[in-house]
């Protein structure tokens, strides 16, 4: 471990290495976090079937590929997609339990969660699928140093797109809508605001910004029917690191995610990956409870 | 209240009295059915029993795995039978469908051999099936060979009735290590010199495998520079990469199913890796040659079988001949793939052996399986004390301009073998 931290001081090289692939994949993290942070701060239903939605994406663009489409072309399918699929599961399930407690919609979307999963897998069997861009490879330094140009399209592409989810909040009629009703949904009512469509939108949206999250992950990594649950549990680390009403903190959050999860990967080895994604979440837990007890004390 | 439950309970100890009457009744009509034989051998046919996968998540493989025993039994059958006693006797397998799951598999493995009597087994598809069926093999003590299950935690439970005709998967990335040792030599360093880095799944198969470089790796007193755990849901390996990139090995294992062999291509290209040799198991599973092209040039992937060895029987003809026949008699199969071959090979070490010991009485069956000693086109099988075959080596097969051609072991190498690695960057 020591000699892999002493490497990295004696090379810098790899650090530039480590942080351009953590910062490429931890846009993509942000987008599907985003999504999250949406549908638990307007509708308070916490998405276990987050990830899922993100592989769905991925073999939209994965199937285009097999029909001689480029890839790049499954982010406006998938929007599409996932956007209609998104209202037909609200108004499937999740407007039945959207009043209930926490446990009803845990359980509902854990369900959708499983659903999804062995779907695609009587679809596309267990091995896992990519979708290959053909895009070049630029390097540097001897090739010390390698970007992949399909990185930079689909870092661009997040940041676009997560502009324009920004804009369309602002400006947009639904986009105040959605954000009166994170903010109040009875006085919302009251307004004249349709929140039952409010919240069918908001879920849709969320699943659209996924399936767009899983068509770059198709085109960077791999997908398999099975992989949603990492794709969650990084969505509630940022969400719950971030706050919901914090786009600029999701952003931060998701990149440092990426970094440090190429980090750790570099010094501890491969297996301290996912473990680096939830021993943060505890870490940013316990901050916050000694930061929320400081405030209580102050009230007091 | 107090009322309703012992009617309740009686009436459930009358449907379970019911049930085992009708069983007992459907048994004896069975019994009567097949005889006081009780089905080991029907006449002049020869009764072996298999749980296999036929649904759920091994099916591709389980069927593939039939297939191979149906093409050894026919060609068996249509080529004289088995001889015993001076008798010609025809083989039959009875399969049951275990659903790809370890209990199911363990019912069947009772059923077939208390209820149908089988008393001659073949095995099941993967490890986790073989490792659920192995105990009730051996309560019973029913031999049974078997094909599909690699795991080296088989054969360390001082199994007497198990026997496989496959390497065990310890040995599958071993022999990378010869070869890079070979390959040192050659360009006159030493091979204590070499520096490796691995990359294996944490799961018991990979682990196995692991185990199995690691023990070659000590031999030559090699350096193990990277030694990463991949997660079960690997999509991403680019820290291990870098990481190799900066400590530059001169031989890259990598192990994790189809998923360790997608990942780990694509992103050493992506990476522009540049390492002499890197060697993994599972190429043929995950596609590379057709996913990446080129970019899967010059990688050794292990395999039990390929079709151009230069093994041979007397039955089959050489390993290609059994290829054209597989895909004659079967639809659908562009290659064979080697867990069919392995599959056959098995049910050729059940006639061999019962020609042997000259007798269907179990003990003397078990030890004629126990002594063989034969050559097959699948590759030579002798069992170890502990039941695995110690004969046939795994082979290592290098991609060459998008084919697989045998580079290792040098004794059935049909191509020399590509080093230090072109990678085209």
């Amino acid at each position: 471990m020591f000699d892999n931290l002493s490497l990295l001081g004696l090379a810098p090289v790899f650090n530039i290495q480590l942080l351009l692939d953590g910062l490429f994949i931890g846009a993509i993290f942000a987008l599907a976090a985003y999504g999250l942070a949406l549908v638990w701060g307007v509708m308070n239903v916490k998405n276990l079937a987050q990830g899922d939605f993100v592989i769905m994406g991925g073999y939209i663009a994965y199937s285009l590929a097999e029909l001689g489409i480029h890839p790049i072309f499954g982010l406006p399918v998938a929007v599409v997609v996932m956007f209609a699929f998104g209202w037909a599961v609200y108004v499937l399930v999740i407007r039945r339990v959207i009043d209930r407690d926490l446990f009803t919609s845990l359980l509902a979307t854990f369900g959708i969660a499983i659903v999804v999963q062995q779907t695609l897998n009587l679809i596309y069997g267990p091995e896992v699928k990519i979708a290959e861009s053909g895009f070049a490879i630029r390097s540097a330094l001897d090739n010390q140093l390698t970007v992949a140009d399909i990185k930079l399209v689909s870092f661009a592409m997040a940041a676009a797109l997560a502009i324009a989810v920004v804009i369309f909040m602002k400006r947009s009629r639904m986009g105040q809508a959605i954000r009166a009703t994170a903010q109040d949904p009875r006085a919302a009512k009251i307004m004249g605001i349709d929140t039952d469509r409010v919240y069918a939108f908001t879920f849709s949206l969320n699943a659209a910004i996924c399936g767009a999250a899983g068509v770059l992950i198709a085109m960077i990594w791999v997908i398999q029917p099975f992989y949603g649950i990492t794709h969650s549990i990084r969505s509630f680390v940022i969400v719950t690191a971030a706050g919901f009403g914090n786009l600029p903190g999701v952003i931060i959050a998701g990149l440092g995610l990426g970094v440090a999860e190429q980090y750790s990967g570099f010094v501890m080895g491969a297996e301290f990956q996912q473990a680096t994604v939830v021993g943060l979440l505890v870490a940013v837990l316990v901050w916050r409870q000694i930061q929320q007890s400081r405030i209580r004390q102050v009230v007091q | 209240m107090h009322l309703g439950y012992p009617s309740e309970k009686t009436k459930k100890i009358t449907t379970r009295r019911a049930f085992s009457a009708l069983l007992a009744a459907g048994t004896a009509v069975g019994l009567l059915a097949s005889g006081a034989a009780n089905a080991k051998v029907e006449g002049d046919t020869i009764v072996l029993g298999s749980a296999i996968s036929l649904t759920g998540k091994y099916a591709t493989n389980g069927v593939h795995a039939q297939n191979g025993y149906e093409i050894a039994v026919k060609k068996i059958n249509d080529n004289g039978g088995v001889t015993v006693g001076g008798k010609s006797y025809k083989l039959k397998v009875v399969y049951y469908d275990d659903e790809s799951t370890p209990a199911r598999g363990a019912q069947l493995a009772e059923r077939l051999i208390k209820q149908d009597g089988v008393q001659f087994m073949l095995g099941p598809y993967s490890s986790g099936l073989t490792k659920a069926i192995a105990p009730v093999t051996e309560k019973y003590k029913i031999p049974m060979v078997e094909a599909e299950g690699a795991s080296r935690s088989l054969f360390t439970q001082g199994y007497k009735y198990l026997f496989a005709v496959l390497s065990t998967s310890e040995q599958y990335l071993a022999s990378a290590i010869d070869l890079a040792a070979e390959m040192a030599e050659k360009e006159g360093r030493k091979p204590s010199d070499i520096k490796i880095a691995m990359a294996f799944e944490n799961d018991p198969f990979s682990l196995d495998v692991r185990a199995g470089v690691m023990d070659d790796a000590k031999k030559y007193d090699m350096k193990i520079v990277i030694d990463d755990k991949l997660p079960r849901d690997l999509s991403d390996m680019s820290a291990t990469l870098t990481k190799a990139k900066a400590l530059k090995p001169d031989l890259l294992i990598v192990s994790g199913h189809s998923k360790g062999a997608a990942t780990a291509v694509r992103q050493i290209n992506e990476m522009k890796i540049d390492i002499p040799m890197i060697a993994m198991t599972h190429c043929e599973a995950a596609k590379v040659t057709d996913k990446f092209g080129a970019g899967a040039n010059d990688i050794l992937c292990s395999t039990q079988w390929a079709e151009t060895l230069t093994y041979e029987d007397p039955l089959f003809g050489t390993a290609a001949e059994f290829h054209e026949e597989f895909k004659q008699t079967f639809e659908g199969y562009t290659t064979v793939p080697y867990q069919s071959a392995q599959a056959a090979a098995a049910v050729m070490v059940w006639k061999d052996a019962f020609e042997r010991a000259d007798s269907f009485e179990i003990g003397k069956v078990r030890d004629a399986i126990a002594a063989t000693e034969m050559n097959t086109f699948y590759g030579p099988i002798k069992f170890s004390e502990a039941g695995n075959n110690i004969a046939k080596p795994m082979v290592l097969r290098q991609i060459q301009e998008g084919q697989y051609n045998v580079v290792a072991p040098s004794k059935w190498a049909s191509h020399p073998v590509n080093y230090p690695r072109d990678a085209g960057f």
